[in-house]
C-alpha cells in the first residue's frame, strides 16, 4: 500500500507548529534590514512530517529493497556499519575551522585512506577533496593542465572515446580544451593505430574508462598509454568502473597518470537519490606538485595541513571534502581488507557474466568480447515487435527490478546496460533473468502491455514533455 | 518524411525558401523536427543581428537532444517567427510553413548555389540512414 | 565475507553456467602482464566490533568541544538537529537509491526535491531554484560561470574581501582558466563591500558582482543603492548566502536585487562533519533557467493524469550536452537536500522567524558582555550582525584560542591567517546553542585568559 500525499504547503494549516524553540525576547535589527514578506514555509505538526516523509519514502525503490541494476553506477550494497561509523559524535560534530592538534584523528584518517587509494589504483598519491566523480574529473583535468602549463604550454585538445561518460567531454571543457572523439573499434574497445592518428603534441591528454562503459577491458591500455606519453600527453581514467578490478589490476602500473575513484560506487558509500558522493583523485608523482590544497603531511607521527604549494591548482572546494563519505570507504576498506576487496571484483565479474549468459540468447548482444562487471544489451530483437528499451526498462518495474542504465553507451543503439554488482545473490539473479525472459516473450506476444508500461507502480509513465514545456519548478 | 522540391537544403538539415527581393525564409527539415522528437523550447536571434553562413544562429531542444541550428545562408535577420516560440511544439507538426525560423535578408545570394537540391538532400539522408 | 552472498557451492554452479572452471578465468581478457603478482598492500580485515573499536580510537584522537561551549562559525553553523531529522534522514529508501532516472519508482526522492527547490527559492525571494550543488562554495563557481555565459562580452567579476576566504580560494581556481578577471574589492572601513572601490569598475566590462551576505564578519549590508548602480551598468548581482538562517529576519536576496542567489544549506539540519558532505543551494529568475547549472525537477503528470514530478531540462546537462554542457555536475547532494527539508519542513514559517531571532538576540548579548571586558573591543562597531561578530583583542588571538581550549572551549576563529590588517581579530560565533549562562562563562574565560596573558 503506497499512499498519495500531497505537498506540505498544502497541507499547512496556520498557526501549527513543527518545533520546539524557547520564545525569542522582543529586540530586532533595525527596520531598514528586516525581511518583508516571510518565507512560505509550510506550517505543519511534527506529526504531519514525519507521515509525509514516511510516505514519500515509501514511494521510493531503494538498494535496500533489492536488485539495482544500473550499469556504470555500480549500486552495491551500502553497509550500515559505515553509516554508523560516520556518524561517531567525534567525527560528525568536528568543525572544520579548528586547529590541526585538535583533528589528528579526522586527519589520520583521511591521510590513511589517501594511502589505500593509492595502493588499490597503483598511483603515488591522492587527494581525497573532490566532492563527486564529476569533481574529481575536474580537479584531475586542472592538474594536467597545469602540468603541461608548467612546461610552457597548456596544450589545446583532449581525446576521448566515444564510449565515455558525457562527464568526460564537459570536464574538459571546464578546463577550456577542445575534445577530439575517437571512435571504439568492431570489439568495442580503443585500437592503438586510432588514437595515434589523433594524437599528437597538442593534445594535453586522453580520457580513458577502463574496463569502459561496454563492461570491456581495454587490452591494449599499455600500448595506448605509450602513444600518448611518447608525444608528451597524459593519460587520465576514469575510476568508474574500478569495482571489477580491486585487487586484480593496479590501473597505474599500466601508465595512467590520472585516476578518480568514486567512493559512492566502488566503495559503498550511498548514492543518496543522487549524492552525496565523493571522487578522489590519483596521481604519479611528476602530478603531485598539482595536487589541491590543503596537504596532509605527516611528521613524528603528527598530521599537519600544508597550505603553501606554489604550483598547486589552489582549493577545489571550502574545508575538507565530503568528509562524512571518507569515514564511510575508510571503514568500509577496514572491514574488507586485501583478500575481501579481491573478492568484490571476482563476485561482481561473475554476475555480470551470470546474467549475460541467462541472457545472451534472448537480447541482442552488440559487442560479444569477454565481459568484466557489466554487460551491455540492446532492443535489437525485440524491435520488431514495436517494442522499445525504454519499454523493457518500464516492464521491468512490473516485476519488481529497477531497470538496467537505458540508451548509454551511446555507441550502442537501444543499450541495456547490467551491473548486477557483488552484493546479489545467485536468487536474486535467477529472478531477474527469468524477468528478462518472460518481458520477451511479452514483446511477441503482447506488446502493447508492455509499451504500456508501468502497470503496477505507484505512478503510470511520466509526461517529460509535458514538464519541459509548461516548468512547474516550485509550488 | 516530406522534402518540398521548391525548397533547397544544408547537411544541418535545415531548408532555405527564396523568397525574392534577396529575402530568403530559414526552417529545419522534417528530418531534424522528428530526430530530435517533441520540441520544447525555442531560441530565435533579434531582428537586425547579421548571422553568417554555417554559423549558429538559434537554439532548438527537445526534451531528449538540444541542437543549435546552423545559418544556411549568410545576411541580417529580416523578421523573427516570434509566435513559434511560444509554441515551439508547432515545429513538429508543420516544419516548413508555420514552423519557418527567421527570415534573412541575403548578403551574399551566391551562397544559394551552395546548397542541396531537394534530390540531393534526400540522397543526403538515405545515406545517414545506412 | 558479509556482504558478499555467494556460497563456495554457488560460486561453482555459477561458474559452470557460464562455461568456466575457475573465477581467475573470469579474468582472462587481461593481459596476463597486467595481472597483480601479490595481494594488495593493505591491513587485514577486522570484524565489526574490531572495526568499532578502531575508529572510536581513531575518532577519540580528535578534541571536539560541546556544541554550547563552541563559539565557532566561519561558514559552518552549530544549530540543534531535532530527532526526527535524525530519525528521517536513516531511511534506506532515501539513502540508498540512485538518481531518479526512473520516475514511476522514485517518486519519493522526486517530490522531497520539488519540495527543496519550492523552500530554497521561497528562502532566497528568487523565482527558481535548482536541486542543489556540492557546498556552498563551488555553487558560487558556478554562480559566476553562469553570470559569464549569460553576459559573453563581459570580464569583470567583483569578488569582495570580506567574502569566506576558503570560497574566494575555490572560486580562483575554478575560474584560473577562463577568460576573465576576478578583482578582489577591500574592505570598507565598516568591513563590508567598499562602494568606492566598486565604483572603479561600473563600466561595461562588469558581468557580475558578489555579495555574501551575511558576510564572513557575520555583517549584514543591504547596499541597495550600489546594487542598483551595478544594474545600471548592466552587471548581474550574485549573492552568497553562508548562514541561510538569518533569512529568517533579514530581507531576502531577491527582494533587495538579486539575479542569481547562491548558498550554503549546512546550517539548516547538518552536523558538522569536519565540512561536508553539505548542501549547495542556488536560485535565480526564470528567465535564466536554461542557463543554470545543476538537476531540476518539475511537476507533471502520468498516464493516467496523476500528479507526479520528473527530471526536467536535462538537456543543459553533460550526459546530453557533453562538452557543451552548463556544467559538468551530475549530481546533486540529494540526500543533504531531504535533510536541509525535513528541518525546514519542522521549523516552518514561524520557527524559521523565531530561531533566527532568537541567534540574533544570543549574539547581540554576547557582543555586550564580551565587550565590556577591558581590552577587548567590537572591531566594527556599529554595524548590523548574525549570529557572528568580530572581536578585536588586546593579544593575539591564537593564543587565546589556545588558552581558552584548556578550558573547554573553542572561543571562535582567528582571522590573522586571512586578514592580517585586522590585527588580533577572533571571529566570534554564537547560536540557540549557546545560552545565556554559556555565554557569560565564556566572557569569565575570556577575562581571566586575556589578563593572564603578557
Amino acid at each position: 500500500m503506497i499512499l498519495e500525499e500531497p505537498l506540505l504547503c498544502e497541507q499547512t494549516v496556520p498557526g501549527r507548529q513543527g518545533y520546539s524553540l524557547p520564545e525569542p525576547g522582543a529586540n530586532l535589527p533595525p527596520k531598514e534590514f528586516l525581511r518583508q514578506a516571510a518565507a512560505k514555509l509550510p506550517e505543519v505538526s511534527e506529526v504531519d512530517v514525519v507521515r509525509h516523509f514516511v510516505r514519500l519514502s515509501q514511494q521510493n525503490y531503494s538498494k535496500d529493497v533489492g536488485l539495482f541494476p544500473l550499469g556504470s553506477c555500480t549500486m552495491k550494497y551500502n553497509p550500515k556499519t559505515t553509516d554508523a561509523a560516520a556518524a561517531l559524535t567525534n567525527f560528525a560534530q568536528a568543525h572544520p575551522m579548528i586547529s590541526e592538534e585538535e583533528v589528528q584523528g579526522n586527519l589520520e584518517l583521511i591521510y590513511e585512506l589517501q594511502n589505500y587509494l593509492a595502493e588499490i589504483g597503483g598511483m603515488d598519491a591522492v587527494t581525497c577533496w573532490p566532492a563527486a566523480g564529476s569533481h574529481g574529473e575536474l580537479t584531475g583535468m586542472m592538474m594536467i593542465r597545469a602540468f603541461h602549463a608548467s612546461k610552457g604550454n597548456p596544450r589545446k585538445k583532449v581525446i576521448i572515446p566515444d564510449s565515455a561518460h558525457g562527464t568526460n567531454p564537459a570536464s574538459a571543457a571546464i578546463c577550456r580544451y577542445e575534445v577530439v572523439t575517437v571512435k571504439s573499434n568492431q570489439d568495442g574497445i580503443l585500437n592503438p593505430a586510432d588514437v595515434k592518428a589523433v594524437m599528437d603534441e597538442e593534445t594535453a591528454a586522453l580520457m580513458i574508462t577502463n574496463p569502459n562503459t561496454l563492461g570491456l577491458f581495454e587490452k591494449n591500455i599499455q600500448e595506448i598509454c605509450e602513444i600518448v606519453h611518447k608525444q608528451g600527453g597524459l593519460v587520465y581514467c576514469d575510476g568508474a568502473n574500478l569495482n571489477a578490478l580491486l585487487g586484480i589490476v593496479q590501473l597505474g602500473k599500466e601508465g595512467v597518470d590520472v585516476l578518480h575513484f568514486n567512493l559512492h560506487k566502488t566503495f559503498s558509500t550511498p548514492h543518496g537519490g543522487g549524492g552525496p558522493g565523493a571522487g578522489p583523485v590519483g596521481v604519479k608523482k611528476k602530478l603531485e606538485p598539482f595536487l589541491p590544497t590543503p596537504l596532509i603531511i605527516k611528521e613524528n607521527g603528527r598530521f599537519n595541513l600544508e597550505m603553501a604549494r606554489p604550483q598547486s591548482i589552489g582549493r577545489m572546494k571550502a574545508y575538507f571534502g565530503n568528509f562524512g563519505m571518507l569515514v564511510r570507504a575508510y571503514a568500509y576498506i577496514r572491514e574488507l581488507g586485501p583478500a575481501g576487496l579481491r573478492r568484490i571484483a571476482e563476485m561482481a565479474v561473475l554476475n555480470a557474466n551470470y546474467i549475460r549468459k541467462g541472457l545472451e540468447k534472448t537480447y541482442h548482444l552488440p559487442y560479444p568480447s569477454p565481459s568484466l562487471h557489466e554487460c551491455v544489451f540492446s532492443d535489437k530483437l525485440q524491435k520488431e515487435t514495436g517494442v522499445k528499451t525504454l519499454d523493457i526498462a518500464k516492464r521491468l518495474m512490473d516485476y519488481g527490478f529497477h531497470p538496467p542504465t537505458i540508451y548509454f553507451p551511446l555507441i550502442v543503439h537501444g543499450a541495456l546496460m547490467i551491473e548486477p554488482t557483488e552484493s546479489e545473490p545467485k536468487a536474486s539473479l535467477d529472478q531477474f533473468i527469468a524477468a528478462m525472459k518472460a518481458i520477451a516473450k511479452e514483446c511477441e506476444e503482447t506488446p502493447e502491455l508492455v509499451q504500456t508500461a508501468p502497470h503496477k507502480t505507484f505512478r503510470g509513465r511520466l509526461d517529460e514533455v509535458k514538464a519541459a514545456r509548461e516548468l512547474k519548478l516550485r509550488y | 518524411m516530406e522534402f518540398p522540391d521548391d525548397l533547397k537544403y544544408t547537411k544541418e538539415h535545415e531548408w532555405v525558401k527564396v523568397l525574392g527581393d534577396g529575402l530568403v525564409a530559414i526552417g529545419i527539415t522534417d528530418f531534424a523536427q522528428d530526430q530530435l522528437g517533441d520540441i520544447v523550447y525555442l531560441e530565435l536571434p533579434e531582428e537586425g543581428e547579421t548571422v553568417e553562413q554555417g554559423e549558429p544562429f538559434g537554439v532548438v531542444e527537445s526534451v531528449k537532444a538540444v541542437s543549435d541550428i546552423y545559418a544556411a545562408v549568410s545576411g541580417t535577420v529580416a523578421e523573427i517567427n516570434d509566435p513559434l516560440t511560444e509554441t515551439p511544439e508547432n515545429l513538429n507538426e508543420d516544419c516548413y510553413e508555420e514552423g519557418w525560423l527567421i527570415k534573412v535578408r541575403l548578403s551574399n545570394p551566391k551562397e544559394l548555389d551552395r546548397l542541396l537540391t531537394h534530390a540531393q538532400y534526400q540522397a543526403f539522408i538515405k545515406e545517414q540512414e545506412a | 565475507m558479509r556482504y558478499i552472498p555467494h556460497t563456495p557451492e554457488e560460486t561453482q554452479q555459477m561458474l559452470k553456467s557460464v562455461g568456466l572452471r575457475s573465477v581467475a578465468e573470469l579474468f582472462s581478457s587481461i593481459p596476463e602482464s597486467l595481472h597483480m603478482e601479490k595481494p594488495l598492500n593493505l591491513p587485514e580485515p577486522l570484524d565489526e566490533a574490531s572495526l568499532f573499536r578502531h575508529l572510536e580510537a581513531l575518532a577519540g584522537k580528535n578534541r571536539i568541544a560541546a556544541p554550547h561551549r563552541s563559539f565557532l562559525g566561519g561558514g559552518v553553523y552549530r544549530h540543534f538537529i531535532p530527532s526526527a531529522v535524525k530519525n528521517l534522514i536513516q531511511r534506506s529508501e532515501f539513502v540508498t537509491p540512485y538518481t531518479p532516472y526512473q520516475p514511476e519508482i522514485a517518486q519519493g526522492t522526486l517530490q522531497v526535491i520539488f519540495e527543496f527547490q519550492t523552500m530554497a527559492a521561497e528562502m532566497f525571494g528568487m523565482e527558481v531554484a535548482n536541486a542543489s550543488l556540492y557546498d556552498g562554495s563551488t555553487a558560487l563557481g558556478e554562480a559566476i560561470l553562469m553570470a559569464l555565459r549569460l553576459q559573453p562580452k563581459r570580464k569583470i567579476v567583483l569578488i569582495p574581501r570580506c567574502l569566506h576566504p576558503e570560497y574566494r580560494q575555490t572560486v580562483q581556481s575554478l575560474l584560473k582558466n577562463f577568460d576573465v578577471s576576478l578583482v578582489e574589492i577591500p574592505l570598507s572601513p565598516t568591513g563590508g563591500v567598499d562602494p568606492g572601490a566598486v565604483g572603479d569598475y561600473l563600466k561595461e566590462e562588469i558581468a557580475a558582482c558578489v555579495f555574501p551576505y551575511p558576510n564572513f564578519f557575520g555583517i549584514v549590508e543591504n547596499n541597495r543603492e550600489l546594487i542598483q548602480r551595478i544594474k545600471d551598468q548592466g552587471g548581474l548581482i550574485i549573492f552568497c548566502v553562508t548562514e541561510p538562517l538569518s533569512l529568517g529576519l533579514f530581507e531576502s536576496p531577491g527582494a533587495l536585487g538579486a539575479d542569481i542567489v547562491c548558498g550554503e544549506g549546512q546550517s539548516l539540519g547538518l552536523a558538522p562533519s569536519f565540512g561536508g558532505p553539505f548542501v549547495g543551494l542556488f536560485a535565480t529568475k526564470e528567465k535564466y533557467v536554461r542557463q543554470m547549472p545543476g538537476r531540476l525537477c518539475g511537476m507533471t503528470t502520468d498516464s493516467k493524469g496523476r500528479r507526479g514530478f520528473v527530471l526536467t531540462l536535462a538537456t543543459r546537462e553533460q550526459h546530453i550536452r557533453r562538452e557543451r554542457a552548463t556544467s559538468n555536475i551530475c549530481t546533486n547532494q540529494a540526500l543533504c537536500a531531504t535533510q536541509m527539508t525535513v528541518y525546514l519542513s519542522l521549523l516552518g514559517k514561524q520557527g524559521f522567524q523565531k530561531l533566527a531571532q532568537l541567534n540574533w538576540q544570543r549574539a547581540e548579548y554576547a557582543k555586550e558582555t564580551l565587550t565590556q571586558i577591558k581590552g577587548i573591543n567590537l572591531a566594527y562597531p556599529k554595524v548590523v550582525t548574525f549570529n557572528e561578530f568580530v572581536l578585536k583583542l588586546p593579544t593575539a588571538a591564537d593564543l587565546v584560542l589556545k588558552e581558552l581550549k584548556q578550558k573547554e572551549i573553542e572561543g571562535g576563529i582567528a582571522l590573522g591567517r586571512w586578514y592580517p590588517e585586522l590585527g588580533n581579530a577572533l571571529l566570534v560565533n554564537v547560536t540557540e546553542l549557546n545560552e545565556t549562562e554559556d555565554i557569560e562563562n565564556f566572557a569569565a574565560a575570556l577575562k581571566e585568559t586575556v589578563h593572564g596573558l603578557p
